[in-house]
């Protein structure tokens, strides 16, 4: 069964169109990420499947039942923001269980279920605090924890782990993958955390200017994007972009070669000098000034001894490569 | 910015300052307090001196506790000042919270309008509002006071108010929404406390000039047993012969209510002027 189905979805503020004719399923089980850049309407979609803003067109299904018309409350979903956004007056238990409260479920329900969440996510010795005494891993699997008590069929994240520092929001990114797979509910996930993206997600969707780029599992967004948005939006560093004359192709096409596929060879395609280069112990990134203000990267894996101004060849695998158009379609 | 925080010099100057203006703002109610307790001759002989032996007397306060209904008095000043600033603060958050937090057909415009009391004093409207008591027989009632300070608080009210509820995370209201809370649970239970230092700042700038009023007690309800303390103070000054002891006796009683509402507040309102700057 699909836990969640957009047909046609559009939605303007006024006379912005935020989002452009958004079709999509997300089947149950399934982990979805969004991902996209910066105000090309994330959140904005995932405020409308959650009800807080309403569409201005299109179909809203969530179980296969239409929510159009249907408050919040009521749409079987849970919603953990970025900002946490808990109850600053009410403990962690009374945090937890207010929905359930709202619902008018018995209190030993409601017991059961904030205990087990909170055995779930560590959180069984802080339930008698409140929000301003946790550090802020500790009030993320709180937001998290009210979501988990709800049961809901289908859980919304707006990136929830942008506010923590990086050990934390490893520990946080597995402990939500573990709770996709003990609770098997559909999730849906915004981020701009490319490793998140991938690690966490059956399915990724590109989105830009309020369109869906491209929709597919992590692999086949990595190895066969659809267009030079997402070839260079995806992967980090980005995919480098060579005119694809350089290389004795046709004018005005592009090739696409990941960092990763380029490595320094002695007679290589590719020549330049060095403009910069990044030591990361387990690989070493190299920016080269190819001519024609063509910045190209390489990565390397290893440690590669090279250094600023170096005169360096580089070679790829031609396979590996995708052509684009002037456009930016893949050929 | 710590740096000149910092300075003894720039903290003395600062603190020379405040205490030069502390001492100028606390002067009257002092000189007030002191010569409620001298006698008439003393009052008038040295102004500035403390009551001493011989002049000490508590004449004032007696004249004030027999004559007049002063208690009455009291209760009516208390329980109109009480209604309006709830009234003020209810209706003065709730307007505030729509015009915060949705989006309407003539929201800015609502809100302008909202505003436009600020800059028009309501006693511009006083022949107006004493017709307006007469005919709807409100007269002599405390009711007539209350609606007259409820409307005069509340441009004020909802300008500041509006302003703080914009600042409470919409994030925190949506998680409200998505709990399942009403509209009006969100307001009373998720925004309002986080905006309890703006309610106390709202509060007491209008407790004070509600207090003091002299204009609309003495128009609009000046009945014996709708007198306000103000109003009733007003008995021991007459055109030719004025009772001091009685009237700073009964001043130094007014000032009482407000200082302990204003303790109560003031920590809230700290917080108030405070609260932007760090955060
Ligand atoms: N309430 C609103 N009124 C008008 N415009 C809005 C409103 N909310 C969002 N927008 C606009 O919609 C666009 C998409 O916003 P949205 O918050 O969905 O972006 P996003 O993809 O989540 O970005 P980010 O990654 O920075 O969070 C933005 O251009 C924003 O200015
Ligand atoms: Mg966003």
């Amino acid at each position: 069964m699909t836990a969640l189905s957009l047909t046609n979805v559009c939605k303007s503020f006024g006379q912005v169109e935020v989002l452009k004719d958004i079709n999509l399923t997300v089947e149950e089980g399934e982990f979805v990420v969004f991902v996209g850049p910066s105000g090309c309407g994330k959140s904005t979609l995932l405020r409308v499947i959650s009800g807080l803003e309403e569409a201005t067109s299109g179909d809203i299904e969530i179980s296969g039942n239409s929510v159009n018309d249907v408050p919040p409350a009521k749409r079987g979903i849970a919603m953990v923001f970025q900002s946490y956004a808990l109850y600053p007056h009410l403990t962690v238990r009374d945090n937890m269980s207010l929905a359930l409260k709202q619902e008018r479920k018995p209190k030993d329900e409601i017991a059961a279920r904030v205990a087990e969440a909170s055995r779930m996510l560590s959180l069984s010795d802080y339930l008698d605090r409140r929000p301003s005494e946790l550090s802020g891993g500790q009030r993320q699997r709180v937001a998290i924890g009210r979501a988990v008590v709800r049961e809901p069929d289908l859980f919304l994240f707006d990136e929830p782990l942008s506010n923590l520092d990086a050990a934390l929001r490893m520990n946080t990114r597995l402990e939500i993958a573990r709770l996709h797979r003990q609770l098997g509910a559909s999730m849906i996930y915004v981020t701009h955390d490319q490793i998140e993206a991938m690690t966490l997600a059956d399915k990724i969707v590109v989105l830009r200017d309020g369109r869906v780029e491209q929709v597919g599992s992590p692999m086949e967004i990595y190895n066969h994007p659809a267009n030079r948005f997402v070839a260079e939006f995806i992967g980090s560093p980005s995919m480098n972009f060579v005119p694809a004359e350089r290389l004795g192709g046709q004018n005005g096409q592009f090739v696409g070669i990941r960092p990763e596929y380029a490595q320094v060879t002695p007679n290589g395609r590719l020549k330049g000098k060095v403009i910069h280069v990044e030591k990361l112990g387990g690989d070493t990134n190299i920016l080269i000034d190819l001519g024609d203000d063509l910045t190209f990267t390489s990565r390397v894996f290893g440690q590669y001894d090279t250094h600023v101004d170096q005169e360096i060849a580089l070679d790829f695998d031609d396979t590996k490569c995708l052509s684009f158009d002037a456009e930016g379609q893949r050929i | 910015m710590s740096k000149a925080r910092n300075n003894p010099l720039n903290s003395f100057a600062a603190h020379a300052a405040l205490i030069t203006y502390t001492l100028i703002a606390l002067f009257p109610v002092f000189v007030i307090l002191v010569n409620s307790f001298k006698t008439r001759k003393a009052i008038f002989r040295d102004p500035l001196a403390l009551p001493e032996a011989d002049t000490f007397t508590l004449i004032g306060y007696q004249t004030v506790l027999k004559q007049g209904d002063f208690f009455l008095y009291f209760q009516n000043s208390m329980i109109v000042t009480v209604v309006s600033l709830t009234l003020v603060l209810l209706f003065g958050a709730m307007a505030a919270f729509a015009l915060a937090e949705y989006k309407f057909k003539g929201n800015l415009l609502m809100g302008l309008y909202l505003a436009l009391g600020i800059m028009i004093p309501i006693r511009i409207g006083t022949v107006a509002i004493l017709e307006m008591m007469v005919s709807s027989g409100l007269v002599n009632t405390l009711w007539a006071l209350i609606l007259v300070y409820t409307a005069q608080g509340l441009p004020l009210a909802v300008f500041i108010l509006s302003e703080f509820m914009r600042q409470v995370s919409d994030d925190l209201k949506n998680a409200g929404r998505i709990d399942g809370l009403s509209e009006y649970t969100i307001f009373f239970r998720l925004v309002l406390p986080l905006v309890r230092p703006a309610m106390a700042t709202v509060a007491v700038f209008n407790m004070i000039p509600i207090w003091n009023d002299l204009w609309f007690p003495l128009i609009l309800a000046p009945a014996e047993e709708t007198k306000t303390l103000t109003l009733g103070s007003q008995v021991f000054i007459g055109q030719f012969v004025t009772d001091w002891n009685a009237v700073l006796s009964a001043l130094s009683m007014a000032i009482l209510p407000v200082m302990i509402l204003y303790v109560i507040f003031s920590r809230q309102l700290i917080r108030g002027i405070t609260s932007g700057a760090v955060k």
